[in-house]
């Protein structure tokens, strides 16, 4: 299709004047730059002596969270390992012990290699259990080693809450839906 | 002609040779530092305090390698071009002043020279130095590469194109001195103190000189050879260790002669007020000092100016070279025939080498050319096409 003259912008290109072609003042100009920043303060973070700061949603290591009778939040509801796109949650379910439960996972096992840190199954919980914490220097010397099965994730979750790095984090300071014990109503 | 003794020649050869290669070592350390400071980071600091011992550990790296020759690559050229670099950027310190060389008489008969008295000082640095194109041109032939012959092609007419106005450029001063010998370059430059420097004289013909060193040391701006962007890693592509290491020595130690020789040739080399008139052993030292803080500051420069300028495409390269430099060079040359001509005091030379520098921009902007005009298609507000006309 022919372009129509009027769509059409004819741009000079600008002149450089005679300054800019004795070239000596820009290099004056850009070496001002450059010896500006030598004396800068540096942005590099020197690991591991220092830490970086991560932001407050970073996805790092999961947790199973634990409620305040010290019992693991989880009810097998398996929506966090269909969530997944790795496929690495691994859930085997249980009746629960517990009279305000159905369910409880008796085998959890998160293959950390696997994963791919995207978040989706701390979206997917309903019950809060699975949150994904800022460590993120994790190491292992073995691949079964770095398959974290419930009693790690547990682990995680009692030293992060020690730490005090990352808070439990629940809605509006309750606990959600489907861990609130059964009433005789519903 | 000083007299000739064969231990102090064979002791400042294996001094200097040894604090060349150690200086050439450092300077990776430092053009690394310097790199990463302009760029908002702090350098290699984890080997050895301050990361000093870095060059320790790049020197043990490139010993220890494993020494890949590929197949298909020709042999004897591929072992001699390496070989060919460093030689040639080593000879060409023999006569490069490093210290005071006016030590009179009575003291010990030692010049800071390898080979003082050479009467043909500067035309032996750009002759040997000319010889690295060699280098190149068999490093990327005989690679057997497409990418390492590309960039030894465009190496080698970058280097032939700026040996031109480097020595052109050098003409003024020579004339103006009367002698080829570096030393009494810098006699004569001394006899007047800080107004004697070149410098003064000759502005045009240091930034000249600068900038065709600059090329010849293969250094951005003019690293088109080697740059990685654009040629893999130009002519030294499949070299590995200890080899790739010559060259970069080679490199490192073209930028130290020609530093040494920018101090030299404008800047009075151990010349400096209040140090010259020092005698004795402490005059030695401080001159020394001297001569070095100036090659110093030229090295800290030329890492500077890399991490300020973008690199030259080639075109513009040969362009500069050729239509730039050389007319300009010719023109200074004649300005301080003039001068020698009708015995006008020198220091006329600096007005007439600044005009001469400012019509220069002038005319090159009158020099016709048709304006490049970008072509832009809009369709409402949507950009659709552009071209370059």
């Amino acid at each position: 299709m022919p372009i129509a003259a009027g769509d059409v912008t004819w741009v000079e290109e600008p002149q450089i004047g005679v300054l800019g072609r004795l070239y000596l003042p820009a290099i004056i100009t850009g070496l001002q730059t450059t010896v500006r920043h030598m004396f800068m303060p540096k942005v590099t973070v020197e690991f591991p002596e220092q830490q970086p700061i991560l932001p407050p949603n970073y996805r790092g290591v999961h947790r199973l969270n634990r409620d305040e009778q010290g019992r693991v939040k989880c009810v097998a509801c398996y929506m966090c390992s269909t969530a997944c796109p790795a496929h690495c949650i691994d859930i085997v379910a249980a009746p629960s012990p517990w009279p305000d439960r159905e369910k409880y996972p008796e085998l959890f096992v998160i293959d950390e290699l696997r994963c791919i840190y995207c978040g989706m199954c701390e979206e997917a919980c309903p019950v809060d259990a699975i949150e994904l914490t800022s460590l993120y220097d994790l190491t292992g010397l073995s691949r079964e080693e770095m398959m974290f099965d419930k009693e790690k994730l547990l682990s995680v979750f009692d030293e992060t809450v020690k730490a005090g790095t990352d808070p439990i984090r629940t809605k509006r300071g309750r606990l959600s839906v489907a861990s609130e014990p059964l009433t005789a109503n519903s | 002609m000083p007299e000739f003794s064969l231990w102090i020649a064979i002791v400042t050869i294996v001094v200097v040779m040894g604090g060349i290669l150690t200086i050439c070592a450092y300077l990776i350390y430092v053009e690394r530092k310097i790199a990463a400071w302009v760029q908002d980071r702090i350098g290699p600091n984890r080997v050895g305090p301050f990361g000093l011992l870095q060059p320790l550990a790049d020197g043990l790296k490139f010993l220890l390698k494993e020494d890949i020759i590929p197949d298909h690559v020709d042999k004897l050229l591929y072992l001699v071009a390496p070989a060919i670099a460093i030689i040639t950027a080593l000879l060409a310190f023999a006569v490069v002043p490093f210290g005071p060389t006016n030590i009179p008489a009575g003291e010990p008969p030692y010049e800071f020279v390898i080979a003082p008295g050479v009467d043909i000082g500067i035309v032996f640095v750009f002759a040997v130095t000319s010889l690295t194109v060699y280098a190149i041109i068999l490093g990327g032939w005989s690679s057997n590469n497409k990418y390492s012959l590309l960039g030894a092609l465009r190496s080698s007419a970058q280097l032939i194109s700026y040996e031109i106005p480097m020595g052109m450029s050098i003409l003024g001063v020579i004339l103006l001195t009367g002698s080829l010998n570096l030393e009494t370059i810098i006699e004569q430059q001394v006899r007047h103190g800080i107004w004697g420097w070149n410098i003064w004289y000759q502005p045009l013909a240091f930034l000249l000189f600068l900038t065709s060193v600059l090329a010849e040391c293969n250094r951005l701006p003019f690293d088109l050879p080697e740059a990685e962007q654009e040629l893999i890693g130009g002519y030294h592509t499949e070299y590995s260790a200890l080899k790739f290491g010559m060259f970069f020595l080679g490199e490192y130690t073209h930028v130290i002669t020609t530093s040494f020789l920018l101090a030299t040739l404008f800047f009075g080399g151990w010349d400096f007020p209040g140090v010259t008139s020092v005698g004795g052993l402490l005059g030695i030292i401080l001159k020394l000092i001297v001569f070095l803080l100036k090659m110093s500051s030229f090295i800290v420069f030329y890492m500077l100016i890399r991490w300020t300028l973008p690199r030259f495409r080639f075109d513009q390269l040969m362009g500069l070279a050729w239509k730039v430099m050389i007319p300009l060079a010719l023109l200074n040359l004649v300005c301080v025939m003039v001068v020698k001509e009708w015995d006008w005091h020198p220091l006329w030379l600096l007005p007439v080498s600044l005009l001469l520098f400012v019509v220069t921009a002038v005319v090159a902007g009158w020099w016709p050319r048709p304006p490049k005009r970008v072509l832009t298609v809009t369709r409402g507000h949507e950009r659709m096409e552009t071209a370059v006309s």
